[in-house]
């Protein structure tokens, strides 16, 4: 269990290295995402993209 | 009534120390390899043509979606889960995971996977999903299951709509077809779960969970296994009869289907409680290989005859 000071929260050791494994994880999904919807994109603009009028 | 409306709060902090694993778990992994194969077969079982990042992408959130309403049954089923030693390791009973956590993460896939799917192939599809989702997290999981030995039976309908949200996808309809895929799973459920709740029966009693073994006893469940089972069978080979799988499918999905048949036989036909218990575990495992022999065949000879065609 955390303990609470004066100093605010202090995570144990064990909270704080699911916290940052937590947060890895977040990170790759949100980079993973990103790529997914720029790739999509892409494909269902298809060749079309560079065809548009200027 | 489940912890959901019996959490308190106790006035303490509580810092939660889950790592991705215990969120992966959450996603019920198993049932989602089951999902993901089935869906596959919905998406190849009828002959059109998609592009492969936009079906993996269908797959993919067809997959999470299934996983969101697996973590939003664990959230409700906290309680149950708690008190039966096949489920009271899920990280929410044994305190990895707050429900609350839980709760959040379902919800957040749940939206990200109905969007995904609709952005991606189209709003049928990921209207089907949502429904798969609302049906097992709400109609299943908050209602049938605690109220009637029939639960399984109709919240089977949700583990049997992946290959029709997949077919939607690809196709922007619901075939034939994939209503067949829908039947085989539907029908495949109640064998397969009650082989598993006789052998379970006094945990799920315990748990006040109605399933037909504790509820109806245990003879008239091994009779309704038989009877689905004997649907089962000749339904498993409806596929190659409709044209939608090869000859080789309809005679795998025969014979196994007869050997599945075989194990009901002899689960009715068990004497005592412990050749019963013996003979539900070979069906319960018989079962999942059955499943996966049926899915993976349409899967391996769809994939052999698109990659022949791109060959040719």
């Amino acid at each position: 269990m955390a303990e609470q000071n004066q100093d605010g929260i202090k995570l144990t050791p064990e909270q704080e290295k699911s916290r940052r494994a937590r947060n890895i994880a977040l990170g790759l999904c949100i980079a993973g995402l990103c790529i997914l919807f720029f790739t999509v994109t892409i494909v269902r603009l298809g060749g079309a993209v560079l065809q548009r009028p200027m | 009534m489940s912890l959901v409306s019996g959490e308190q709060f106790d006035g303490s902090l509580r810092i939660s120390s889950a790592g991705p694993r215990d969120y992966f778990a959450l996603l019920k992994p198993r049932v989602m390899s089951l999902v993901v194969l089935t869906a596959l077969a919905g998406m190849m079982i009828e002959p059109v043509k998609v592009h492969p990042l936009m079906g993996f992408i269908s797959l993919l959130a067809i997959a999470v979606g299934a996983g969101a309403s697996g973590a939003l049954n664990m959230w409700y089923d906290a309680d149950i889960d708690g008190v039966m030693s096949r489920t009271s390791t899920r990280p929410i009973p044994s305190g990895r995971i707050l429900p609350g956590e839980a709760l959040g993460f379902g919800l957040v896939l749940s939206v990200f996977s109905v969007v995904t799917l609709g952005l991606v192939s189209n709003w049928l599809a990921a209207g089907l999903l949502a429904f798969t989702i609302f049906f097992y997290a709400v109609i299943y999981t908050m209602w049938l299951k605690r109220w009637t030995p029939q639960n399984i039976v109709i919240g089977g309908a949700a583990g049997a709509l992946p290959p029709v949200v997949a077919c939607a996808a690809v196709t922007g309809s619901v075939s034939l077809a994939s209503l067949v895929l829908f039947a085989i799973i539907f029908i495949w459920t109640p064998p397969h779960f009650w082989a598993l709740a006789i052998a379970k029966a006094h945990e799920y009693g315990r748990a006040g969970v109605p399933m037909m073994p504790n509820a109806k006893g245990e003879k008239r469940t091994r009779l309704e296994m038989l009877i689905y089972t004997v649907l089962l069978a000749p339904l498993g080979v409806v596929p190659a009869l409709l044209g939608h799988a090869s000859i080789a499918y309809g005679v795998i999905a025969a014979a196994s289907g007869l050997f599945m048949l075989r194990l009901a036989i002899k689960v009715w036909r068990a004497e005592d409680a412990q050749a019963a218990d013996r003979d539900c575990k070979k069906l319960f495992g018989y079962s999942i290989l059955y499943l996966f022999l049926l899915f993976g065949v349409i899967v391996i000879e769809n994939t052999i005859v698109t990659l022949l065609r791109a060959v040719g």
